[in-house]
């Protein structure tokens, strides 16, 4: 557990694109049956679309909320695992986008649908330190799913962007507290040069998914005496709809505290989006002096947890930008053809 | 031929052990079986395993268990023959003890088939036919089980095979070493999806790691052990590897001739038969196992489990410990827990699992859809 000092969230985004499928439309395709589907539906970034342009749609909201000159950020992070390039960082594309540039890092982050948090818990240490004023963190992914693979029903498009700076007036959320919890554990993959990610089946629950998250948010409850009842929400990574849910029976977190943020049923899983999201999601509903806990998850695999409490000026930034649902609720259903479309998996030559 | 007795069993429990090699878990179930006869000597060692060298790199298991076991000189090797590769090691310890050659021999098969993805297990169990025509066609283990499947319920009609996981569920409820150790109904089997239609998923063993030993003695040794024995049957048969080339694919020739061989050599009848260790990988092949042996008429042996017949009550209990699809289906280990439960029966070692007049039971363990079939009777002493 580490005890973040005088770290608060200046601003904050979160883009959804516009297209869905339901699971029922994939699953029609391979013969699945409504009761096996992890998700209802799940988000599909356009043609026009990729990691790049939803980070870009996520910062400029966390921007307009944050209310600074974009020129103060010192450091841009952007976690994917759908990077547009190979090489070549997608933080110089939304520093040059939103007007950031000359900024002095610029890293792309990497760790399987956990790399936004990292990105968060790294830019908090900065801000912390003193080396930059403001710190852009985000999280985005156009997920892969390999056709017919389990992963092809949840596997979504998202992006989230959090301004990081000081504690001042102008803060909407502090973040009081993170704790890493990070071990070699191979339950799912994607090698270079591989178009798909591998996953091991059932083992990315027990010793995966759920070993991880239960043991991140447990060193912050127990290592620092945060208790259950104090805390308001729960916002854990998404991989489905059910996982969630059961990290929270675990921990005897009532189902109420986790409803909020869950939006996998609506997107799917946005990757390093993910948790992000669910966070975007109950800043746009909490109350002043309410407590969050947020624990994403990475596969390979670790999980990151942070307690963040609700400011004041939550109540008059948060309207600045659009709120995440109007993009959960614009929405346009495509078929599975048109699916495969804008996910390039149609080969032309 | 000298007699063969069961001197000690020994068995891990049944599950995805993500923190444990294949080596750990023939050892623990190696380790468990000495102390249960009270030796810590055998004269040599045979290690049954499926797809050693698929999932886990490995080829040569007997000298690698017997140096995990600080049995480093003792003559020791890996048999295989598929999913019943737990059966060919036991053929081959009892020929060793029978012979007379060895007082003692340590039978242990083991798998862990959570070393690989799904599908790599799935190629795994194509090994067991004849994969560059069969998979050369999509077919693999499931699906040749779903044609022949259609075909019986096409003659006999199909209405009951999905009593069989039904009745092994039922019996495994409690089991400590069980993998799925709960009950099961019939509509859950029924209303889950088809895996190969007309098979559906909860008619099929899972995944599952898991390692089980025995330990046979000769009649020399036996008098001098103070743990309870049980006396030993093996034989074998096989048939061509792809059912569809045979006379009739409904029918396991290997399994029926197995079971008429190991019955002569017990000096048994059918009749004296107490309970059976059926092959259930799926309910298609517990059905066409308990047919072929000549303990159903064709076509009639789901009515049996539909019925009761097969119940730890029933005339004729069937997989005391919940057989393949609920204990548990870890290729080839399957085939000792087998053994070892029916030892424990005849024993009088079963608790809440023991069957009444247990005199003496036949276990019978399939490699491939039919190929190779072991049949073993473990009778009291």
């Amino acid at each position: 557990m580490v005890r973040v000092g005088g770290v608060a969230i200046r601003g904050y985004g979160g883009y959804v694109p516009r297209y869905r499928i339901r699971a029922e439309e994939i699953g029609r395709i391979w013969g699945v049956g409504a009761a096996e589907l992890p998700v209802g539906e799940k988000s599909v970034a356009g043609p026009d679309e990729d990691v790049a342009t939803m980070a870009v749609e996520a910062a400029r909201m966390a921007l307009r909320r944050a209310g600074i000159d974009p020129r103060k950020i010192g450091a841009i992070h952007v976690g994917s695992e759908s990077k547009p390039y190979a090489v070549k960082p997608t933080g110089t594309i939304v520093a040059e986008a939103i007007g950031a540039n000359p900024s002095k890092l610029a890293a792309d982050f990497e760790f399987a649908c956990k790399a936004g948090t990292e990105a968060l818990s790294l830019i908090s240490g900065l801000i912390q330190t003193g080396i930059i004023e403001y710190g852009l963190a985000i999280g985005a992914d156009t997920a892969q799913g390999r056709p017919r693979d389990a992963l092809e029903y949840t596997a979504a498009s998202g992006a989230a962007a959090f301004i990081l700076g000081k504690p001042d007036r102008q803060a909407v959320a502090l973040i009081e507290a993170w704790s890493g919890y990070v071990t070699d554990t191979p339950d799912f993959w994607r090698r270079p040069f591989d178009r798909y990610p591998v996953h091991a089946a059932r083992f990315t629950g027990a010793p995966a998914y759920f070993k991880h998250v239960v043991g991140a948010v447990k060193s912050l409850l127990d290592g620092d005496g945060y208790s259950i009842d104090e805390i308001d929400y729960f916002v854990f990574h998404q991989p489905n709809v059910k996982f969630p849910l059961a990290a929270a029976k675990m921990l005897g977190i009532p189902k109420e505290k986790v409803l909020p943020g869950l939006l996998s049923d609506k997107i799917g899983n946005t990757y390093s989006a993910c948790s992000l999201l669910g966070l975007v999601k109950v800043l746009d509903q909490a109350q002043p002096g309410q407590k969050i806990l947020l624990a994403s998850y990475g596969s390979g695999a670790g999980s990151d947890a942070f307690i963040i409490k609700v400011l004041d000026a939550i109540l008059e930034r948060r309207d600045l930008a659009p709120r995440l649902d109007s993009f959960l609720e614009d929405k346009i259903y495509i078929d599975y053809a048109t699916y495969l479309k804008f996910r390039g998996e149609i080969l032309r030559r | 031929m000298g007699k063969v007795f069961i001197a000690g069993v020994g068995f891990t429990k049944i599950a995805e052990h993500w923190d444990r090699s294949l080596d750990g878990l023939l050892v623990e179930a190696s380790l468990k079986a000495f102390d249960n006869a009270g030796l810590s000597e055998v004269d040599s060692i045979y290690v049954g395993n499926a797809l050693a060298e698929a999932l886990q790199d490995q080829m040569h298991l007997g000298a690698a268990v017997a140096e995990d076991l600080g049995l480093a000189r003792v003559p020791a090797f890996r048999v295989e023959a598929a999913e019943a590769s737990g059966a060919a090691a036991l053929y081959a310890g009892f020929n060793e003890v029978a012979s007379g050659r060895a007082d003692a021999v340590l039978v242990v098969g083991g798998e862990k088939l959570s070393d690989g993805l799904p599908e790599e297990v799935s190629s795994g169990l194509m090994m067991g036919g004849r994969p560059y025509y069969e998979s050369f066609i999509g077919a693999d283990f499931y699906s040749l089980n779903a044609l022949l499947y259609r075909i019986y319920c096409e003659r006999y009609g199909c209405d009951n095979l999905a009593s069989f996981p039904v009745m092994s569920h039922a019996h495994a409820e409690g089991v400590a070493h069980a993998q799925y150790p709960f009950k099961l109904s019939l509509e859950k089997v029924l209303s889950s999806p088809f895996i190969a239609e007309p098979l559906r998923r909860l008619e099929v063993s899972g995944i599952g790691d898991g390692a089980a030993a025995v330990i046979l003695v000769g009649e020399r040794l036996a008098g001098k052990l103070k743990s309870p024995l049980s006396q030993l049957q093996v034989a074998s048969a096989t048939d061509r590897l792809n059912p569809f080339d045979r006379e009739s694919p409904l029918r396991f020739q290997s399994v029926g001739l197995a079971v008429s061989l190991v019955l002569r050599d017990a000096r048994l009848s059918r009749n004296e038969i107490g309970f059976i260790e059926l092959y259930d990988a799926t309910s298609i092949m517990a059905a066409l196992c308990l047919e072929s042996s000549g303990f159903a008429d064709p076509g009639k042996s789901g009515e049996l489990a539909a019925r009761g017949e097969l119940d730890l009550g029933g005339s004729l209990p069937c997989n005391t410990f919940g057989g393949l699809k609920a204990r548990g289906h870890p290729l080839g280990a399957t085939a000792l827990y087998q053994i070892a439960e029916a030892h424990l029966q005849v024993t009088d070692q079963a608790g809440r699992n023991q069957v009444d007049s247990a005199g003496a039971g036949l276990a019978i363990a399939i490699g491939g859809v039919g190929a190779t079939a072991f049949a073993s009777i473990v009778k009291r002493v």
